[in-house]
């Protein structure tokens, strides 16, 4: 799309009144390059805009004007000086104003909470005007206030006509984003009996402080457990505690016939349109490629994206055992046994299962730089693949895994691992900016350390999970967007608008929009805050980003109309959280499947019916087929009595007794009655 | 933090490991793809005159005499030699002997079986048969790393056994093959092997070796395998990823196989097809009425092998064995086992001459039969470039070794399946083609040239199977299996003029450069004028050494750096949550479902895993959080290892 516009911006060909929107609209490309610096981008959108809205509205108060740029120059703290140097070159305000900026921004901090105050610190008030902020949406950002009632966006411009009383909160140019959403938590995800520290009202909390606004959270029924109860207590248990509005995600432990209907049932009419299949964690939720395949299908026909975790868990389990009879029995065990190749294997065997099955295959937790390469050459090759990295891949790496404090290197045991490659963060970072991979998750499930000490003599037993639900918007930022790989539309478009297309939340979800709900975050691209586990919302005593500083952070957050965190507070309230229903057959995924699914259809060649000798076999059941599931390893590791039966068959040998027989002899055909046909003659 | 630097440039590259820079295999190649063969031939060809005649013996044509031969000449000087006797004198005069690291002029002695002599002005005893190879290539004759002449399919046997198998490969160059002994699932490995190896003795032609196919793994193979490695001579064992509930292993089996075979120093090969993908795909398509050969290369699509090779180079890499994987029939396949190379692993990939020489746009073709005809698996790829794409992979070293896979089923048997595609018996012939059209395809196309295509029609086989430098190499001491190779002639393969029993053969019509005119194995002329004089049963088992060297060495440092260590602790003294074992639920699902921890070990993990499948876990929910789950500090009290900071 940019490139056709750029091509009407050189040859000048449309009419001005068309071209004049288009070319100078600020913000009208989607995504910039991976190089083209993000200050650059600011710059020119600053002027053009200018032009643009006196052209269309008349003049924009000097106020917010002047703000705007006083944002620009404001950058450069961040800007290496060379880059520093030329925009002050570009002819902006300069030093003057940057020093203004600074004092400006400063003294503003304060400034929300000084306006909402006069209207009550309570949430009585349902009516809520965001002034003078830049709203950044995933394709465009422009300046204009919001105008919020019951809990949705009614107007987004200038000069609002608004009712007399609302409460005005005062952007000051800054960012006005769309809410998170946290495509992956695990707030309930039981282990061994033991539930995580964080559950919906911790988790949600965190979310919201981060800047997170909706997640979508993990059911993990156990193996033979109804999936709609699990639903439904999960349901239950986010209604009661959620503060933000949620969704849910069902993870399919086993795959039979039973859960079908369960499936049919939670899509029609629970709103259910994303299911995760593992293919780790063998003997317990592992499939097998059949069953994946079925599941696949199925799914496809109902319309819902197949959420793959992606590891080889009969590798695993094998290097499991060969690392816990070296005696590795601590954290770095877990790495050692989940190397990164038998990550990248099942991503691509779960890619080629989509393919095959022609189905949107969405990867959870895209941890290595070989995984989200897979990743990358198949959306290259056409395959309709989602890939998720989560905050933890996105912002440290997996030496820790060797850290001498057992504490703390159990703290980073998920799976996949972390990939102990420090390139890995940044390789993902760029991929997510270029748009490989689409969506950034956080696969919050945060256990306290007596729990992670469950396993403190057995690394496979230590409960997996990582933090990272609060901190996932700010390290996007701080990696993404202020390193200048990710300019501040991509920035909304993976943590949040891609999340509400995939899922079919958009554009509820996702965007600022009049009609959309009031999920709003004012962001301050220059806040630093140093992460620490004494300062978290999270309930979990280890964070392990422990000391990592993040560039950027929310100011204000919305969530459905009300103010739930300003200035470091939280006004958060236990049970607020909206149970997100979501469609089947999601656009953003599904358009191309069903296009595929017309072209695709496969033909057989017409022929006569070949009326040649047939050889003649002897209906003899020569091999018998003994395990139903070919996956299943008949070796050693199984249970007794199902050992035996496959060991039984193993001891029947007759089918080699006629093996002595000489071949060819009796096997000569009859030829048919109707003699040899044309179709059938060779030559 | 503002100083960190992205350099995304750099990331994109790299895709897999780190094992990229330690080892690269020796590389053998010379010249290029482009590199002249008629360049090449030109020089030497003058070094050659200039060595001037050779006294000692009577008979010598000029060359420019012999240059417009077609067929090599071979003279009777004496009668003394009868071809029958296993202690064929013989002289292989004029010739250009092509090894796969040079080429030179010099004349070859044969005693016994073996190479005596090589060099010019042999000095000989009277009597010696002289073959005579001037304007020819004198190569090693060739490997035929995969056949399939004795396993039956679906309970037949194939049309061609041992016997027509080994003399249309003699026929076609082929002096030694390598068959596969397949093991029903259930019997005897040894049992298997030995009634494959008298059967092969009473009936080959020439020599023979073979692989074991593991239909079913399990630990108590070992002994057997053991065996068959260190007393039989085995050292090649192939397991399949497809054929579904039949022979196909599962990851884990593939991987206990694959740290045994790497243990006891064997090849682990495998046959490289998802069979849980195709047999989901086989039943949709009988499902759409598809019942055609050509549902079996839609239900068997590129991609379904591509996703097996490359899991079993993962398995692979991670029990550091090295793999061999048969049949590379699509280009993405053979683009996996590539890059795979290039990153390190220790990966050999194997075309085949069908793939090599045809597509499978034949399984359209409106005549049943001919279109059954191409049925084998991984299928002939529909895309008409994917057998440049392949020779020019061998050609460049990416694969390695060129067989046949060779199968053949008449079209009688192959009607077994006329109402169902699944039930079509799978293999294709090209043992007889298969020099010829590694010839056509490469050489004469000026891509590789005539070293590179004796490493992939012989050498590159007997290194990678042990048995280097008996076979494979014209060296004094090295077997006599010799070629004579005419690459002027051309030959049209027709199903009239072959050597097999088949009524169809898949390259019908196609014309290839390059023929084999004279083939000596074991020290016997057994073709020559075009005529092919062999003896039923006179093939020997081949053995073969465990830890190939060519393979291993790099396999035996990999282990050695491999090995990975713990992090020494202190032990964690801290709060342990306490996971009461409460009533041992059972799942209540049939399924052979365990632990969270696929390992079942001993006692203690047990008590672990029982508090798992407890559902009702879910109710202390509403307790606050934290609260309940906080420990009793342990009597010693917390140490500094246990201290989060």
């Amino acid at each position: 799309m940019s490139d056709c516009r750029r091509q009407w911006n050189r040859e000048d060909e449309l009419p001005v009144y068309l071209a004049g929107p288009i070319t100078t609209g600020p913000n009208q490309r989607k995504t910039y390059g991976m190089f083209s610096s993000v200050e650059g981008a600011f710059e020119s959108k600053t002027i053009d805009f200018e032009n643009y809205a006196v052209g269309r509205k008349g003049s924009r108060t000097p106020r917010s004007g002047s703000r705007e740029r006083l944002l620009d120059t404001g950058d450069p703290i961040s800007k290496t000086p060379s880059e520093a140097r030329e925009s002050s070159l570009n002819g902006s305000p300069g030093e003057r104003d940057e020093a203004r900026s600074r004092a400006e921004l400063s003294s503003t901090v304060r400034a929300p909470r000084n306006l909402t105050q006069p209207y009550g610190g309570g949430f009585i008030s349902e009516r809520l005007l965001i002034k003078g902020g830049r709203v950044v949406n995933d394709d465009q950002s422009f300046y204009a206030d919001v105008y919020i009632e019951d809990g949705l966006i009614k107007q987004v411009g200038e000069n609002l006509v608004v009712p007399g009383g609302v409460k005005v909160i005062e952007a000051n140019g800054r960012m006005v984003i769309p809410g998170g959403i946290d495509v992956n938590t695990c707030l309930m995800k039981s282990y061994l009996g033991t539930q995580p520290v964080d559950d919906f009202f911790q988790g949600t909390k965190a979310a919201l402080a981060g800047g997170t606004t909706m997640i979508i959270d993990h059911v993990a029924p156990q193996p033979g457990d109804s999936l709609l109860e699990a639903f439904e207590r999960w349901q239950e248990a986010a209604d009661k505690k959620a503060c933000c509005d949620y969704s849910l995600h069902v993870d399919i432990p086993q795959w039979n016939e039973n859960v079908k209907d369960e499936l049919e049932l939670l899509v029609q009419d629970k709103g259910i349109n994303s299911f995760q299949v593992y293919m780790a964690y063998k003997d317990v939720y592992q499939m097998t490629d059949s069953e994946l395949y079925e599941a696949f299908s199925f799914l496809k026909l109902l319309g819902a994206v197949v959420l793959v975790h992606a590891e080889n868990g009969d590798l695993i389990a094998q290097e499991q055992r060969k690392i816990l009879g070296m005696g590795i029995t601590g954290p770095e065990g877990h790495p050692l046994s989940r190397p990164e190749e038998v990550e990248a294997e099942a991503v691509f065997r779960a890619i080629t299962l989509g393919n095959r099955v022609n189905c949107p295959v969405y990867i959870t937790k895209v941890m290595s730089k070989s995984a989200a390469d897979t990743i990358t050459q198949a959306r290259r090759k056409g395959s309709v693949v989602f890939g998720e990295p989560i905050t933890a891949s996105l912002a440290t790496d997996g030496s820790h895994y060797w850290s001498k404090n057992w504490a703390k290197a159990a703290a980073y045991v998920t799976s996949p691992p972390l990939s102990p490659d420090q390139t890995t963060p940044d390789h993902l970072h760029t991929l997510l900016a270029c748009g490989d991979l689409q969506v950034v998750g956080s696969s919050h499930c945060a256990y306290s350390t007596s729990q992670k000490a469950i396993g403190k003599d057995d690394f496979t037993l230590i409960p997996e999970g990582i933090n990272g639900v609060e901190e996932r918007m700010g390290f996007v930022w701080d990696k993404a967007v202020a390193m200048g790989k990710m300019d501040e539309n991509q920035f909304v478009a993976v943590t949040s608008t891609n999340a509400a297309k995939i899922f079919n939340l958009y554009p509820r979800k996702g965007r600022i929009a009049v009609g959309s709900d009031a999920d709003i975050v004012i962001w301050d691209p220059d806040s630093v805050k140093t992460i620490t586990a004494k300062l978290q919302q999270s309930a979990a005593e280890y964070n392990i980003f422990e000391g990592l500083e993040s560039r950027g952070g929310p100011v204000l957050v919305l969530s459905q109309g009300q103010v739930v965190y300003e200035e470091g507070k939280l006004h958060a309230q236990q049970g607020t959280g909206r149970f997100i229903p979501r469609k089947p057959f999601p656009d953003y995924a599904y358009q191309r499947v069903k296009f595929r699914n017309q072209v695709k259809h496969k033909q057989g060649v017409t022929r006569g019916i070949y009326d040649g000798p047939v050889y003649d076999v002897a209906p003899i059941p020569k091999y018998i087929t003994p395990s139903p599931s070919a996956k299943t390893s008949p070796t050693s590791h199984q249970p007794p009595p199902i050992r035996n039966l496959h060991q039984s068959n193993f001891s029947l040998s007759g089918a080699q007794i006629d093996d002595n027989i000489p071949r060819r002899s009796g096997h000569r055909i009859v030829a048919p009655p109707g003699g040899r046909s044309n179709i059938t003659s060779l030559g | 933090m503002s100083e960190r630097r992205c350099s995304p440039e750099d990331d994109c590259s790299s895709l897999l490991s780190r094992l990229g820079s330690d080892s690269p295999r020796p590389r053998m190649k010379y010249g290029g793809m482009f590199c002249n063969v008629e360049g090449a031939f030109e020089n030497k060809t003058l070094n050659f005159e200039s060595l001037g005649p050779r006294p000692q013996f009577t008979l010598k044509l000029p060359p420019e005499a012999v240059s417009g031969c077609v067929v090599g000449n071979v003279t009777s000087v004496s009668t003394g030699a009868t071809i029958a006797g296993c202690g064929d004198r013989l002289i292989i005069k004029g010739g250009k002997i092509v090894n796969d690291d040079q080429s030179f002029y010099a004349d070859i002695y044969v005693e016994d079986g073996t190479i005596k002599q090589i060099g010019e002005n042999l000095i000989v005893p009277s009597g010696v048969k002289t073959v005579d190879a001037y304007g020819q290539l004198v190569i090693p004759g060739g490997i035929d790393a995969n056949t399939n002449l004795y396993s039956p399919q679906k309970g037949l046997n194939p049309a061609d056994d041992f016997y027509q198998g080994t003399r249309a490969a003699l026929s076609g160059g082929t002096t030694t093959i390598m068959d596969h002994v397949l093991v029903e699932p259930g019997t005897s490995l040894l049992t298997a092997f030995d009634q494959w190896k008298d059967a092969a003795e009473q009936r080959a032609c020439c020599d023979f070796s073979l692989h074991v196919d593991i239909t079913r793994w399990h630990e108590g193979l070992y002994e057997e395998l053991e065996t068959l490695i260190k007393d039989k001579g085995v050292n090649s064992f192939l397991f399949f990823m497809a054929y579904k509930d039949k022979y196909q292993s599962s990851d884990s089996q593939l991987y206990e196989a694959f740290s045994v075979l790497r243990d006891l120093g064997a090849i682990a090969q495998v046959h490289a097809e998802n069979g849980d993908i195709i047999d989901e795909e086989q039943k949709k398509l009988l499902c759409l009425g598809i019942t055609g050969p050509e549902g079996h290369v839609i239900s068997h699509s590129e991609e379904v092998e591509t996703e097996a090779v490359y899991r079993a180079i993962t398995i692979a890499k991670q029990s550091n064995c090295p793999l061999y994987v048969t049949k590379v029939m699509s280009k993405s396949a053979a683009d996996v086992i590539a890059k795979a190379r290039k990153k390190g692993m220790v990966v050999y990939g194997e075309p085949i001459t069908a793939g090599l020489a045809t597509d499978g746009s034949h399984y359209w073709s409106k005549d049943w039969a001919i279109a059954a005809a191409f049925v084998t698996s991984p299928p002939l790829n529909p895309d008409p470039s994917t057998p440049q794409y392949l020779t020019s992979l061998l050609a460049c070293g990416d694969l390695q070794v060129t067989s046949s896979a060779q199968a053949s089923f008449s079209t009688a048997q192959k009607a077994v399946g006329k109402d169902n595609f699944t039930l079509i018996p799978e293999g294709t012939n090209g043992i007889e083609e298969r020099m010829s059209v590694v010839w056509d395809r490469a050489v004469a196309t000026g891509m590789m040239d005539e070293n590179e295509f004796v490493a992939v029609t012989s050498t590159n086989a007997a290194k990678l199977f042990s048995m280097y430098p008996r076979k494979g190499r014209i060296a004094v001491g090295s077997d006599a299996d010799i070629v004579i190779w005419n690459p002027k002639e051309t030959r049209i393969i027709s199903a009239n003029t072959h050597n097999l029993n088949l009524e169809v053969n898949i390259f019908e019509g196609l014309e290839f450069r390059g023929v084999a005119s004279v083939v000596i194995s074991g020290g016997r002329v057994l073709l020559e004028d075009g005529k092919l004089n062999v003896t039923e049963g006179s093939g020997r088992f081949i053995p073969r050494k465990a830890f190939p060297d060519i393979v291993y060495k790099r396999i035996k440092a990999r282990s050695k750096m491999a090995e990975a260590h713990g992090v020494p602790r202190g032990n964690y003294d801290g709060p342990v949550h306490d996971v009461i074992s409460m009533t041992k639920s059972v799942p209540p699902t049939p399924t052979t479902r365990g632990p969270p921890c696929p390992k079942t070990l001993t006692g203690p993990r047990n008590l672990h895993q029982s508090g798992f499948t407890l559902a009702g876990a879910q109710i202390d929910d509403h307790i606050p959080r934290r609260s309940a789950q906080r420990i009793v500090a342990p009597p010693g009290g917390r140490s500094n290892i246990t201290s989060l900071s």
